[in-house]
């Protein structure tokens, strides 16, 4: 049974793939042509002949969807052909491979994705579960006015801000920069992980905030305390554990941004990772660098929806995979 | 056409679409839900409305009056509450007579009631004429995502089969790309414009609504009445427009409001990577990214532009708080 549905599943997500995949050639190879990522790259008063070589050199000198004498022999063809094999060639601004800067991308990433999300799942939690058990109180709309006012406050704001207040102002920590030895990572990581975890706050609270309400006005949690349960222990054991599935679901939908990076906060903290190569594939017009990113980003998406498919099943015993 | 033209009748046929609609409205529901809303929220009201008041006038512009330049400029009726030239070298502080650098006389001493920037600007002028950007931001995307997301997702959930295979095969495909990768993608594919731009936002802001809108088709398609409407023989083209679309109006209103704030604020982060709106409160922000670091400190242009794009934001979450309630009767089951 399991496996019919897993199979069925990756199935239909190997079928997303393509479309993300076709979506990508429409957007970069039919709106944006080749000819004009070459005249991007070289100036609009480049001459033919320079934007053909330049069209040679980077791979896009094929017929674009249809070629008589050789029908496989398309940009269409090579397109998904070098996506699904995961060769993605050169970057368009600089020749650079992309599978290194890749590579050389995913451990900064990482380090500061990682200790973001650790510390911003369970802060959002404990606060919602904080403020659901002093529902209708002040606490409570106080708490929610708090989320409200974090919600309305730009992220721009936040970066900006954080780094005056915390690196300038009190001078906690070296405003920008990295360094991957672990003996000092920690000084340059700790402000953009404070500045990630203050901004995702509000809306974290409040949204785990409506579940574990919605949870607590139902009919078995009003057993529980009927039969003498604790307030804290309805809260840990009966509205935490059955609000699982949504929680579940936040969960996995993060976690393809872990390797993809926060673009704003890696760019401005000049934190090397694959965030703040994306957003130089953006000034630098490097198309197959942008490309690539947003067909990792999708891949990763799409397994991370596979997986909270299938973790549904282990959490709730309600949920039959079919 | 000349731009200022287009933004004109632009202006003329929204605020005729919208006295048409307030007046032809004669629901009593939809007069109760508004009165309601009032009595919740006046303050949060009041502040869209404000903003809203600023981008209209700000969107009416003509040739003509002033001296020299300013003769040829099309100029907005927010331009013309400022001198035509309102205009410095280089940074001045708030209500400076000198200038921040070098401390020559400004040409408007003690007038740059929030300074200017470091191209000379007045800071205030820039921050009113962000509001008209903002609104077209949020409201030219809605006004493109609702029609497509409706379309789409009854037209899916009425009909189901092969249809809403397909219609849920493109959600899935667009669900399952990162939002900002997708707006970034779609952005530099397109082109760097006001319509790419909102184009951009559309497509990426219209899969929620969809799905909502195809789910909820789905559940109303069931009915007793729709099927008794079915029964007596009325085309699906009848049933759609006389039972599907009024049950999904009030899911319109809150979805509108609730995505309004969401492309605000991705356009301010668009603006941030180079590639939002000119004259955005984004853009601004960007541009006084580094200004924090000088000494001395040059925080109005930053101050400026967070606390007008703050305000609006908070404003139109607290209506859209309050729509919910007023609209959605099932948050108001769920408080226990």
């Amino acid at each position: 049974m399991i496996v019919t549905y897993l199979l069925r599943r990756v199935l239909y997500g190997f079928a997303t793939v393509l479309g993300v995949l076709l979506l990508l050639f429409v957007l970069f190879f039919l709106v944006t042509t080749p000819d004009d990522i070459a005249r991007r790259a070289l100036g609009e008063k480049a001459p033919p002949e320079a934007l053909a070589q330049w069209k040679v050199n980077h791979g896009y000198d094929k017929p674009r969807i249809w070629n008589p004498e050789a029908p496989t022999d398309t940009m269409l063809a090579e397109h998904f052909k070098r996506m699904l094999t995961f060769n993605f060639g050169n970057s368009d601004a600089d020749d650079v491979a992309i599978t290194r800067r890749l590579r050389e991308g995913v451990g900064p990433s990482l380090s500061l994705a990682l200790p973001l999300f650790l510390l911003d799942l369970p802060l959002a939690i404990a606060l919602a579960l904080l403020v659901a058990l002093l529902r209708e109180t002040y606490v409570d709309r106080l708490g929610v006015a708090l989320c409200v006012l974090g919600m309305s406050v730009s992220v721009l704001l936040y970066i900006v801000g954080g780094q005056y207040v915390l690196g300038k102002a009190l001078r906690w920590f070296p405003i920008s920069g990295f360094d991957p030895r672990p003996s000092v990572i920690l000084r340059f990581l700790a402000l953009p992980v404070a500045v990630g975890v203050m901004s995702g706050l509000g809306e974290g609270v409040r949204f785990y905030r409506t579940v574990f309400v919605e949870e607590v006005g139902r009919d078995h949690v009003r057993t529980a305390r009927a039969k003498g349960c604790g307030e804290g222990r309805v809260m840990i054991w009966h509205v935490l554990r059955n609000a699982l599935i949504p929680i579940l679901t936040q969960v996995v939908i993060a976690i393809p941004f872990l390797f993809t990076g926060s673009l704003l906060l890696e760019s401005f903290f000049g934190i090397p990772g694959l965030g703040a190569l994306t957003v130089d594939a953006i000034n630098n017009n490097d198309f197959a660098t942008l490309r690539t990113m947003v067909y990792i980003g999708s891949l990763l998406f799409i397994l991370g929806q596979i997986l909270t498919d299938l973790s549904y099943a282990f959490v709730d015993p309600r949920v039959r995979l079919e | 056409m000349e731009p200022y033209v287009v933004s004109n009748v632009v202006t003329g046929v929204l605020l005729l679409a919208a006295a048409v609609a307030v007046a032809a409205t004669r629901n009593r529901l939809w007069r109760d839900a508004a009165r309601e809303l009032w009595r919740r929220r006046p303050v949060a009201l009041l502040a869209v409305g404000l903003y809203v008041l600023v981008a209209l006038l700000d969107s009416i512009a003509w040739v003509g009056g002033g001296e020299g330049v300013a003769l040829a400029r099309p100029r907005s009726v927010v331009d013309r509450m400022f001198p035509a030239d309102f205009q410095e070298r280089s940074y001045s502080a708030p209500l400076a007579a000198t200038g921040l650098y070098g401390g020559a006389p400004l040409r408007y001493p003690r007038r740059h009631l929030l300074g200017t920037d470091i191209l000379g600007r007045d800071v205030l002028l820039q921050t009113l004429k962000g509001a008209r950007v903002a609104l077209l931001v949020g409201g030219l995307t809605t006004l493109i995502v609702i029609p497509m997301a409706l379309l789409f997702g009854v037209t899916a959930g009425y009909h189901g089969g092969r249809v809403d295979d397909a219609v849920f095969f493109i959600i899935s495909t667009l669900a399952s790309m990162p939002g900002l990768l997708l707006l970034i993608a779609l952005i530099m594919a397109l082109g760097r414009g006001t319509v790419q731009v909102c184009v951009a936002l559309g497509i990426t802001g219209w899969v929620g609504f969809c799905r909502v809108a195809r789910g909820e088709t789905l559940k109303l398609r069931e009915l007793d009445y729709v099927q008794a409407a079915r029964a007596l023989g009325a085309s699906s083209g009848t049933i759609i427009r006389r039972h599907v679309l009024p049950n999904l109006a009030h899911l319109v209103v809150i979805t509108f409001v609730l995505t309004f704030s969401g492309l605000v604020l991705s356009e301010a982060v668009l603006s941030w990577l180079g590639i939002g709106l000119d004259g955005s409160w984004g853009q601004m922000i960007d541009q006084a990214r580094d200004e924090l670091a000088r000494d001395p400190i040059i925080g109005w242009n930053l101050g400026a532009a967070s606390v007008a794009l703050f305000g609006l934001i908070l404003a139109v979450n607290l209506v859209g708080d309050g729509v919910r309630d007023v609209l959605d009767p099932r948050t108001r089951r769920e408080r226990p």
